[in-house]
This record gives C-alpha cells, structure tokens and sequence, in this order.
C-alpha cells in the first residue's frame, strides 16, 4: 500500500462552552490514500462536520484540537501556525462548505472571485488567470462564457459547480467537501457527483465527502468512516463496509434507507436519538440505542479493532457480527418495549 | 370506496400563473408570468395516497398549494368534494380548512417557539370551536396516533426541548388533530436524519391505514414517495409527464424525464450503474420554458414535432404519459 496522503492519528476537537468542554470528536483514526474518495458518514451532531473543518483549521472560535494528530504529506498540521496553514489552504488542501452554493459573495462575478484566489493566493498574473479559469470551467462543465455572471444568475446546481472550480483553483492533493450534494435535486445530484469520480481519474486528487446518505457514499466513494457522537464506530472499504457492516449503528442505518433497487420492504428506524455530547454516557455511546447492548457496553468503551483486514468496528460484540448482522435485518430487533 | 365514487379532489387543468416584473416592466408591458402550474389536470379517489414527484421548481409545492388554497387557483379548476375551493368564502372557507390540512417540510420552524406543545395542539381546536372539555381527550388521541408515546410528558415541553423527529410528530399530531379528509405533505422528512426519517413515513402509513384519509405527498425523492404512495404523478415545468402506479413508474418509466428521475436516484449499494444519465445538462428555466414539450431541450429523444406541439396525454394501460412518443404509437 502507498503512503497515505492524510493520517488522522486519535484526533481530538473540543467546543469550549461555558466553563466546560464538549468533546465533539474524539480519538478519530483513518487514512486517506492518494486518489481515494472517503465518505465520512453520520448523522447531525455527530462530529463529522468538526472533523472535517478541523483539517483547513476553519473551526468555530471556541473550538480546538485538543489532542491527536493529522499528518499531511508526512508532516503534523495540528501544530503549524498560522502562517504555515495558510499556506496549506487552497494550495493543498481545499475545502468545500456546506451549502457552499450561498457561499459565493453575490456583488462580484464568480469568474472574479476565481481570479482572486488564483491571483492573491497563486500568484498568476491576470491573464495566466483567466486562461485557468476558463480550464476549470471546462473541468467542472460550465460554459467558460459564463465566468462573467453573477452567482444569482446561476442555479443551485451550477453554483454547486463554480464552488467545486474554486476548490480545485490551486491544484490540490486533497479536496474536503462538506454535504456537497444535499440539498439538490437527485438528477443534479448525480451529474455532480460523477463529475467528482471524472475529476479524481483526471486529475489524482483525494476527496473526503462529509455526507449523512449512504447511498451517496454507496455511488462514489471507495472506503467510508462512519461517525456516531463524536466517534469513529466502523471504518473500511466501501463494498464491505456496505454490505457487512460489524456496527450495529452501521446496521441500523442501512435498515432506515429506502432502497429503490429492490422490492419494497419496511424501512426501521433506530428509535431514540444520539447523546448530549455535553453529557455522553459511559461505556459505548450506541449503547442506549443499540438492540444487542450487553452489560459490559454500558461500562467500557468499544476500541476500534480489525473485523476482517481493513475493515474496523469499534463493537464488544464484533466476533458476533454476523449473527447480529442476521437479527438486524428483522425490524422486531429495533422495537424498543414499550 | 370504489371506481364509481366521486373523487374527493379534482384538478381540471389547473393553472398558478405568477406576473414577475414590478410596477415599472408592467407599465413598460415588458412584465411576464411564470407558469408555476400551467394545466394540470388530475383525481383523487377517498383513500388514495398520491405522491407528486420533480425537481425544485416544476410546480409541486405550487400545486399543493392551491389543493389546500393557500394560493387561488389563476385559472382551471380546483375542485374538494364536489366544490370550487376558489370560490369559497366565510363559513364554507372555514369549513374547507378543517377539512383539509397541510404538513410542512421543516418542523424546526413550523411551531410557535412559545407555544407548549398543548398551547400548539389546543389552537386549532379552539379555531374549530371545539369545546374546551373534549380539548384533553383530542389531543392525547392525536398524540398517540402519531406515536408520541408518553404524551403527558410531552404536553408542557417547548419545542426547542424536542428532537426533529418528535417535532415533525407534533406537526402531523396538529394536522390531524382536526380529523380532516384530505391531507398534503411537502416534503415532511427532508430536515430529518436518515435514522429518525423511518420512524416519521412509518407513521405516516399507519395513520392513513387508520383514519383512511386521503393524501398527497410532495417530494423530489422517488424512494420516499414509493414507501409511502402507491399512485405517482411526475411533474416538469409546471406540467405532468407522467402519472401512474408507483411500482409501474419505479420498474419502467415511459417518459423520458421519468426515466432519468429513476436512474438518477442513488442506491445503497457498492454495484450500481454508473452510466451518464439520459438527460441533457442545465436546468429548467421557468421564466423561459422551451415551446412545445418544455422537456424536449433536455430530451435525449426529441425530434421535430416536439418543438412545434405540446404533447397530449395518452393513456397506456394505467398510466397516463404526456410524450409524442407514445402519441405515435397509439
């Protein structure tokens, strides 16, 4: 295996609030390989947005990394200044925000928003910059006529686009975006999301897509992290991941997903809701959710161990995963007594 | 309820024109419409469920609208139970609004934040002039038709002291709380997480299974409409393409949008068909829709007749297609 382009090593991020600190991610671990498409997959709340903002450093201002590490081309970014990080946006990695389609500033037209970074950030003179930005049109299929537009002359989907053209301005190793397709329509949808798969073959670059849709994740991504109140619960190649999952939150979800490939069944909820992070219980925090919670989960924290290869499930029971895997299937299990 | 009955709700080519433009383009007559809804023609039988199904923008929130009159109908007919909902006024409007209810897409902001949830539930029973003595029993009965569980526990909460999914609860608990006929729901879980969503179409299912009432059920997500939904109507541009048994449409689209809707919907699972779509790129422009079949520019099967002609519907066993396709063939 190459050496991963991103390390997250127990990374760690804490909300100040009050005089107490939230824990909103803690002790998160996976890879990212050069020219891979990871879906970080959970639900509101979970920390995956924390996560992902942590790595250009764009968190809140009462939030810090309060431990771990993120290693970016063999070097540690939790510790680089300012100054250095900023070096590191745009040019290495970029990041995309949620509903970056309102992002754009709306007085000035998207082609000279295109051209300040490539100028202020690139350094390239206005013309190399014009001739790029009608490259990154092309690459992100907007007509290059159309650099001269205003955001609001631009549909939700092509706005989409134009903040997908800035992300990819200065030629970065790793594109972060942030529910990138979630509030759009399917058909739009899913030209955004090949035009992703198209610009990873063409151009190498890795992606992390923050999403809460597995089917999405089932479209594009090759390995998936799932998140559960600030912690990595499962993590693996995306087929497997899918199909055999070791988590029962991973099981969970795959039973609330309508799935139009196959015949219409009942969709079970996973009933209850995920913890106040302020006040997590002990143990596994999927414990007051989980069907299959034994003693021990409610004391002891689950650590992430191998379920098959690369395949990880931070579970008590993930010998039992496929047993579980069976009882998950029937919706009885997700009952809870009334 | 059979074939025989009359339909409860009847379209006849519906049409919500919006004028754009201030007072200056219509001095200068330069103003336009936008023809959110432009003749749509439909029923619905006591009892069904009807998903409307399209992109932002083809009309389906607009029609919804004018089924529950929240905007007057600018031309066509929208008829409830045998009657002109345009032309109700007073006593028979008052009527009408307890008979028909809506559900709206984000719950987060659809209750009053300094409203109890009993505050939120008794007004429209006071609206109704329901007796204040049957308010308790109404509301808990209510409360548990949405499965709210411990209602007593829930009754002196605040909204923001509830999750998303029990809010969207309490939103369909004071839709329903009035016992009407005819409910429409605009997009009812696209705010909620994907693990609480079940739990709200489950309810959704139990209550029509219940109280038999009849619903629409607007959304852009053709998965979430065929849990929920056996008829699908597909709207584009303000027109139906397509209306029929959602199995039928989810297992073989006629229309060529629909077909496109269909392939476009993400499955959860690793083997899925990665081909290019087959739809033209941009997006529909309301303000300027092309002539003829206001598809045919995305169309990857348009010829000639769809510049000039907009298409009929056609019937093709139970289905109703607005396409030339089919209009040849029969």
């Amino acid at each position: 295996m190459t050496e991963p382009l991103l390390c997250l090593k127990d990374l760690s991020i804490a909300y100040r609030v009050g005089t107490h600190d939230t824990i909103a991610v803690e002790g998160a671990t996976f890879d990212v390989q050069p020219g891979s498409i990871v879906g970080l997959v959970g639900e509101s709340g979970c920390g995956k947005t924390t996560l992902a903002r942590s790595l250009t450093r764009v968190l809140a201002s009462n939030a810090r990394i309060a431990g771990g590490q993120a290693v970016f081309c063999g070097e540690d970014i939790v510790g680089l200044s300012e100054r250095a990080m900023n070096g590191l946006r745009w040019r290495e990695i970029a990041f995309i925000p949620q509903s970056a389609m309102n992002s754009l500033d709306p007085v000035y037209t998207v082609g000279s928003q295109l051209a300040e970074v490539l100028i202020r950030r690139g350094g390239m003179g206005r013309r190399a910059a014009r001739t790029r930005s009608e490259e990154l049109f092309e690459w992100v299929g907007i007509e290059t006529n159309r650099l001269g537009d205003y955001p609001h002359q631009f549909s939700g989907g092509m706005r989409q686009r134009v903040a997908i053209a800035l992300a990819l301005a200065l030629d970065p190793k790793l594109i972060i975006a942030d529910e990138p397709v979630t509030a759009l329509d399917v058909i739009v949808q899913r030209q955004i999301l090949d035009q992703l798969r198209e610009l990873r073959e063409r151009l190498g670059i890795s992606v992390i897509l923050v999403t809460h849709d597995i089917s999405v994740v089932a479209y594009v991504c090759d390995r998936v992290v799932v998140m559960y109140a600030g912690r990595v619960v499962e993590t693996g190649p995306m087929a497997a991941t899918l199909t055999a999952p070791a988590h029962p939150y991973t099981m969970g979800l795959r039973n609330a997903f309508p799935d139009l490939a196959s015949a219409a069944g009942e969709l079970t909820p996973i009933e209850g809701s995920p913890p106040d992070l302020a006040n997590p219980p002990p143990g596994c925090r999927f414990a007051p959710r989980c069907p299959f919670v034994e003693a021990r989960c409610q004391t002891d924290v689950p650590v992430l161990q191998s379920y098959e290869g690369d395949h990880l499930a931070a579970c008590h029971r993930i010998a039992e995963a496929e047993t579980l895997r069976k009882r998950a299937m029937a919706s009885e299990t997700w009952e809870v007594p009334a | 309820m059979n074939d025989t009955d009359p339909p409860l709700v009847r379209l006849d080519a519906a049409e919500l024109h919006f004028p754009i433009g201030g007072t200056l383009a219509q001095l200068r007559g330069s103003a336009t419409v936008v023809k959110a809804v432009d003749g749509v023609t439909f029923e619905l039988r006591r009892g069904e469920s009807v998903g409307l199904l399209g992109e932002s923008g083809c009309g389906k929130t607009s029609t919804g609208r004018m089924l529950v009159r929240l905007d007057k109908a600018t031309g066509g007919r929208v008829e409830f139970d045998g009657e002109d909902v345009s032309t109700l006024t007073g006593a028979a409007l008052k009527r009408f609004r307890s008979r028909v209810q809506l559900i709206f897409q984000n719950p987060f902001e659809a209750l009053n934040p300094r409203f109890s949830i009993r505050d939120v539930l008794a007004e429209p029973l006071d609206n109704a002039l329901i007796p204040k003595a049957e308010h308790e029993e109404r509301i808990l009965r209510a409360m548990a038709l949405v499965k709210l569980g411990d209602a007593a526990q829930f009754m002196g909460r605040y909204p923001h002291q509830l999750s998303g999914g029990q809010l969207q609860r309490i939103v369909m608990a004071r839709a329903l709380i009035l016992e009407p006929e005819f409910i429409v729901a605009d997009e009812p879980v696209s705010m909620l997480d994907v693990s609480v969503r079940a739990g709200v179409l489950n309810v959704f299912r139990e209550v029509r299974a219940k109280t038999g009432i009849t619903a629409i059920y607007i959304s852009h997500d053709l998965a979430l409409v065929r849990y929920v939904c056996e008829r699908t109507i597909v709207m584009y541009l303000g027109r139906i393409v397509e209306d029929g048994p959602t199995e039928d449409i989810v297992a073989n689209p006629l229309h060529p949008y629909t077909q496109a809707l269909v392939a476009a919907v993400p499955v959860p699972h690793p083997d899925q068909s990665h081909a290019p779509l087959p739809i033209g790129r941009g997006a529909p422009d309301p303000r300027n829709p092309p002539s003829g079949c206001t598809f045919r520019d995305r169309c990857p099967k348009a010829f000639d007749r769809c510049t000039v002609e907009a298409p009929s519907p056609t019937r093709i066993q139970n289905r109703i297609v607005h396409c030339h396709l089919f209009d040849l063939e029969t």
